[in-house]
């Protein structure tokens, strides 16, 4: 290694630990095998040993020697309609998450689903999904749903139940219904709303009331304050040049995220000629995924954030922004011009957004900022509402609280949602609904609110229901039902309808009913269409031409920003608390999920838990480091949690991520993480000052797997700005120590016909994790726990390594997806004593499950550590509603056998048979991986190299086309395109863009 | 001094060790034989059925083809097993009293599927695909024997690696013309070897032996 490449090498870091002055101890600590795998075992003799050894082998032996069982094969007496037992059926219908719609294609084997897909014509989506929706299935068949209609903790039927709620009901008739009270999260059900109508009409006194943790408050007072009225607001990244993002991680959270990602990615794809790119800033109070992604990060207190805000909504020319003055000291004063001109330079083709749970000043500056500068209207599409009935979902919480504390709630109806965990603490939610003499809840799972509630109503999953949905361009979906309720669940269509009073009881009837008024003439044919393209063509929301209301918006700019003034002076002895939904588990609705809980968080890498967020200055002044447990203080309210000393967190800023410790839970979810509700009031829902915080000097142990499958750090990432890329456009492949020419003393193996392989395009990557959970559930991957993730033991085939690169303080961040290279030269193959991993002869480095000894002698030997090896009996084999969640193209793997990224090589299969009897060549794009398929932002390409035409060939012309430790000579088949970022050429230097690191 | 041992212990001591490793080369041998043996792979087992179906009757006697019941062995990795429904076709009409059917016909009745025994079975770890197989041009009975002449089913074959890797690495030694596939009567012709060239170049036929192929 030369000197320049030592420095090289040091550029890049993993984390925290690679830094401090004892290095070398640190990493020792983390060594390159996973444990125990080059530790000779202790307390054994020789002769013991050969003892142990001798036997374990006769009976591995004899334990192969079974006669094969006599199987059953059970046909249907009738057969359903087009079913090809074998081959699996697609239905579109939608998913939502926060009311919002994102179209899916499911895959169903006789009856079961057991993959989601992107639906193409779905606006939201466009043919990719995000990592919740990919774990809906394993929700679907999560062993611990509710199974029963519960009346006090005991079983009762929905008719039981009926029995009780009607006559409540009819009691209500006289009063109006002026006793009844339902609580909801968003929707933009159409057929919702209609059920809403009729319930009104029944009840005209009865009110709906709605709750979610991501309410999109701060969204919706800002466009009653811009233009007087609630308005939805959706962006076209097609359209924008420069993107101003304050806390918002469009990118892989929120509606619309998914399309968002695409168009966004699709303006920054630079090749060899093709130099056109936008520009992202994110100015951020905790560190987002999007955030990672950007070409310039401000992490700014909240404080700070919004000063910033202000100052660049002056910068555009917003009215009634110029009171604070500048933005603080001369580095964010700089930033103001910079980012100002920038947006200035590209009015009417650029982006500000502010996030989804961000505060109304945020939002309201964002709105401001873009229809001075022109983008309302292209860029920015400002249109009706969405959601059915919107309204400010925390206003509307506390009015239900007074109307129970007032003892005004005769019956209670909550629908989803979890608000005895999740409601802000001040409210005490919990006292006030306990003076409501009948209360229900239905919900997905036994949880803390169903706890106290009378009774507990089973809901139905949406893979199980009729419903419809829209998407964030207000593109309708119906909805249809995959399989009927696994346990007997009820939609909420189904219990609106017995409150409504209607005669359509059943999911189907209900839904029928609204697209039978709306459809009107010729229903069947358009019935069948809409439910066989899973959206109502043309049905998106159109533009509305609106006036912004300036004075309004003055008057709140004003009053925010002598509320301001105040906040910006720091205070010494506390902190600041920011508090986020959670990356993976989100509001904690996904909290028994084990795919998503295993799923490593960006930025942080954790799994298992959440934690609270420091930075590196703020954790050395409270001399705090990782694992330390602290108690947090807000008020009167306590909360102990693990710290987590993050790099490019804002300093005296603690980040608290909502969704963990939840106290009532299934299987997977308990124990995980800490409840930071407890801390969160109505009045500081996003963030909150004067959180003190206390060392308690105990410590926990944390799930991470930032310093896990360590590649030495070899070049593995390259990247360069756009500048650099134009000026020397093979600075990626100058950076790599070159191939040598193959010493071997035989012919190298000629690849006829095709080869498979892969490119995976960093600078598209977003780290969204949607690829890794899709992964998990084509390939049925097993979860393993907190406890084996801590020793290394994942078996996510696919993961995304992180880097920080930079300061400790300011890093910036890269991302790269590892999966199995498929070396043609596989240094795997030739060290497996069984020959249970091999090459085929279309370049695929092939695992034989049932030939596999569990050796681990290629895991050890593969450079990119990308073999995971069954320990323990991962695969659940026990449960049985979890046996129809498995893909049954691939074997599910049991103890003592290793694995690894196939390629996705069920599908190649059934696709090489499949144009083998159409005896036709195959077309590019024929094939997708499972993560090339869910990739909102196309990263990933897999294809057949020997086709010159084909995109994967072409890309592998590219200058920017690398492979990581290609001077092994392994010549891997998954290559990399360089990553390429486009920071502002005023501020490329302070940026810490290092344009002289290339070659040696 | 004496001898402690007598001459006759030499001998006994050459047989002992011979004999030691006669009879683990005999055990290796009787292992192997057993593993290869009909017994072990249940060949020629013949399984209970709810209903002794007879393929002899209804293949070789009144000659229903094979797809009449087994839908999707064109289309599928799946031959596809008849539900209840096809059998009724006929047996409504047919032997609509016979005792022995009673079992389909309540299995109509309520629905209730028919259980059958698998009898050709491969391990889970092998992934077959029937479609590509038959429309490469192989015969039913290159794996299903003369199922035609089976009044009670059993397996044809030994369903081991070997047996389909030797197939495998030749695949053109088995073909016939697409349209004697399903004919289990089907003789080829006295010039088969230059048949099945043709035929191996017309239908692209290629040895497959890749693990992957079969392993996933």
């Amino acid at each position: 290694m030369s000197e320049s490449d030592r420095t090289d090498a040091a550029r890049y870091w993993r984390g925290l630990e690679e830094r401090t002055p004892d290095a070398a101890l640190q990493v020792q600590l983390r060594p390159e095998f996973t444990p125990q795998a080059d530790v000779a075992p202790q307390g054994l003799d020789r002769r013991h040993f050969m003892q142990v050894m001798g036997a374990s082998f006769a009976l591995a032996g004899l334990g192969a020697c079974t006669r094969q069982p006599v199987e059953e094969l059970v046909p249907y007496a009738r057969p359903p309609e087009d079913l090809v037992p074998g081959r699996p059926l697609y239905f579109a219908t939608a998913l939502t998450l926060g009311g919002f719609a994102s179209g899916v294609l499911v895959e169903s084997h006789t009856g079961r689903p057991t993959k989601i897909e992107g639906n193409p014509e779905h606006p939201s989506s466009l043919g990719a999904t995000d990592r919740f929706a990919q774990a809906a299935l394993l929700d679907l068949y999560d062993p611990d749903r509710s199974r029963a209609v519960l009346h006090l903790q005991r079983i009762r039927s929905w008719e039981a139940f009926l029995q009780v709620l009607e006559p409540a009901l009819e009691a209500q008739v006289p009063l109006q219904g002026a006793g009844l009270r339902i609580l909801s999260g968003s929707s933009t059900s159409p057929t919702l709303a209609a059920q809403m109508q009729r319930i009104r009409a029944r009840f005209p006194q009865a009110r709906w009331h709605r709750y979610e943790t991501v309410s999109r408050d701060g969204l919706r007072s800002a466009t009653l304050a811009a233009f007087g009225r609630y308005v939805e607001v959706r962006y076209d990244f097609s359209q924008a040049d420069v993107v101003v993002a304050l806390d918002s991680d469009f990118l892989t959270t929120g509606p619309g995220c998914v399309r968002y990602a695409k168009d966004f990615m699709a303006r920054r794809r630079v090749r060899e000629g093709q130099y056109g790119m936008s520009r992202l800033y994110c100015i951020e109070s905790t560190p987002s995924a999007t955030g990672a992604v950007a070409d310039h990060r401000l992490s700014l207190p909240p404080a700070q954030q919004l000063a910033c805000a202000f100052a660049l909504a002056f910068e555009c020319g917003v009215h009634g922004t110029g009171v604070l003055g500048p933005a603080g000291a001369g580095d964010l004063e700089k930033w103001r011009q910079i980012i100002g001109l920038d947006l200035r330079e590209h009015a009417g083709r650029s982006i500000v957004i502010a996030g989804d749970e961000s505060p109304v000043e945020l939002q309201a500056l964002a709105l401001a900022m873009n229809q001075r500068l022109g983008n309302l209207g292209r860029s920015v599409i400002v249109s009706e509402p969405i959601e059915v009935e919107p309204t400010s979902h925390i206003g509307s919480l506390r009015d239900l609280v007074q109307d129970m504390r007032a003892g005004q709630v005769e019956l209670l109806l909550v629908l989803g949602g979890n608000p005895v965990y999740d409601a802000p603490a001040d409210l005490d939610f919990t006292a006030a609904m306990a003076k409501v003499p009948l209360r229900a809840h239905l919900a997905f799972a036994e949880d803390e609110t169903s706890e106290s509630c009378h009774w507990h109503l089973p809901l139905a999953h949406e893979l199980e229901t009729w419903s419809d949905a829209r998407a964030h361009d207000g593109t309708v979906s119906v909805m249809q039902p995959l399989i009927d309720p696994l346990f007997g669940g009820k939609s909420m269509h189904e219990l609106l309808a017995v409150v409504a009073g209607d005669k359509e009881r059943n999911g189907i009837d209900i839904v029928r009913r609204t697209w039978t008024e709306r459809l009107g003439a010729d229903f069947d044919t358009r019935w069948r269409r809409i439910l066989h393209d899973g959206v109502v063509a043309g049905s998106e929301e159109p533009l509305l031409p609106l006036e912004l209301q300036r004075d309004s918006l003055t008057q709140l700019f004003l009053g925010v920003a002598s509320d301001l003034a105040p906040r910006l002076e720091r205070r010494n002895d506390s902190l600041e608390v920011v508090f986020r939904v959670d990356p993976t588990v989100h509001d904690g609705r996904f909290a028994n999920n084990g795919w998503l809980q295993e799923l490593p968080k960006p930025w942080t890498r954790l799994t298992w838990d959440n934690a609270a967020l420091l930075a590196p200055a703020t954790a050395a002044r409270l001399g705090l480091a990782n694992e330390d447990m602290v108690e947090l203080e807000q008020g009167t309210r306590k909360v102990r949690a693990p710290v987590w000393v993050l790099p490019g967190q804002p300093e005296d800023v603690v980040t608290l991520h909502l969704g963990y410790g939840r106290r009532r839970v299934g299987r997977v979810g308990t124990g995980a993480g800490f409840d930071a509700h407890p801390l969160r009031t109505s009045a500081g829902l996003v963030h909150a000052s004067g959180l003190r915080l206390r060392p308690t000097g105990e410590q926990v142990k944390l799930a991470c797997t930032q310093l896990q499958h360590a590649m030495e750090g070899r070049h593995l990432v390259r990247e360069g700005s756009l500048s650099e890329f134009r000026d020397h456009p093979h600075f990626a492949q100058e950076m790599g120590h070159g191939v040598h020419a193959p010493t071997s003393l035989y012919p190298g193996f000629e690849y006829e016909g095709r080869a498979w392989g892969m490119v995976v395009d960093l600078g598209a990557c977003t780290g969204c994790n949607a690829c890794v959970v899709a992964c998990n559930a084509e390939n049925n991957i097993p979860v393993v726990g907190k406890a084996q993730v801590r020793k290394g033991r994942e078996m996510h085939w696919l993961r995304i390594d992180r880097y920080f690169e930079g300061s400790a303080e300011d890093p910036r961040v890269v991302q790269q997806p590892v999966m199995c290279m498929h070396c043609e030269n596989a240094p795997c193959e030739p060290v497996c004593p069984v020959g249970a991993t091999s090459h085929g002869k279309e370049g695929l480095n092939e695992m034989v499950y049932n030939r596999c000894v569990g050796t681990r002698y290629c895991a050890n030997n593969c450079p990119y550590k990308v073999r995971r090896f069954n320990f323990l009996q991962y695969a659940d084999q026990e449960t049985e509603v979890l046996k129809m969640l498995r893909n049954p193209d691939v074997t599910v793997r049991t103890r003592g056998v290793m694995e690894k990224c196939t390629y996705c090589v069920q599908r190649i299969n059934q696709t090489r048979i499949q144009i083998k009897k159409e005896d036709r060549p195959l077309r590019d794009g024929e094939i997708l991986t499972a993560c090339q398929q869910v990739c909102p932002s196309d990263a990933i390409i897999f294809g057949d190299i020997n086709d010159p035409n084909s995109k994967v060939a072409k890309l592998r012309q590219q200058p920017l086309h690398y492979g990581i430790l290609e001077e092994l000579n392994t010549r891997p088949r998954t290559t990399y395109l360089a990553r390429v970022t486009n920071p502002n050429p005023e501020r490329g230097a302070a940026a810490g863009h290092a344009g002289d690191v290339r070659g040696h | 001094m004496p001898q402690i041992f007598h001459h006759s212990t030499n001998t006994l001591a050459r047989v002992t060790i011979f004999g030691a490793a006669f009879l683990v080369a005999a055990a290796l041998g009787a292992a192997t034989l057993l593993d290869r043996s009909a017994y072990w792979t249940r060949q020629t087992e013949v399984l209970k059925q709810p209903v002794p179906f007879s393929h002899d009757h209804h293949v070789g006697g009144i000659g229903i083809d094979c797809r009449y019941c087994h839908t999707s062995v064109e289309n599928a990795a799946f031959a596809g097993i008849p539900p209840t429904a096809t059998c009724m076709n006929c047996h409504s009409q047919i032997w609509a009293d016979s005792p022995t059917l009673e079992p389909v016909r309540e299995s109509f009745r309520t629905g209730q599927p028919l259980r059958w025994a698998r009898v050709t079975d491969l391990p889970d770890f092998v992934y077959f695909d029937h479609s590509i197989h038959v429309a490469k041009g192989i015969g039913c009975v290159e794996c299903h024997g003369r199922i035609d002449r089976m009044p009670l089913t059993h397996m044809a074959s030994p369903l081991q690696m070997r047996w389909c890797l030797d197939c495998h690495r030749h695949p053109e030694k088995r073909l016939r013309p697409r349209a004697e596939v399903f004919n289990a009567k089907w003789e080829p012709p006295a010039n088969a070897e230059a048949m099945r060239a043709q035929l191996a170049e017309e239908y692209r036929v290629t040895s497959m032996t890749d693990c992957s192929t079969c392993h996933r």
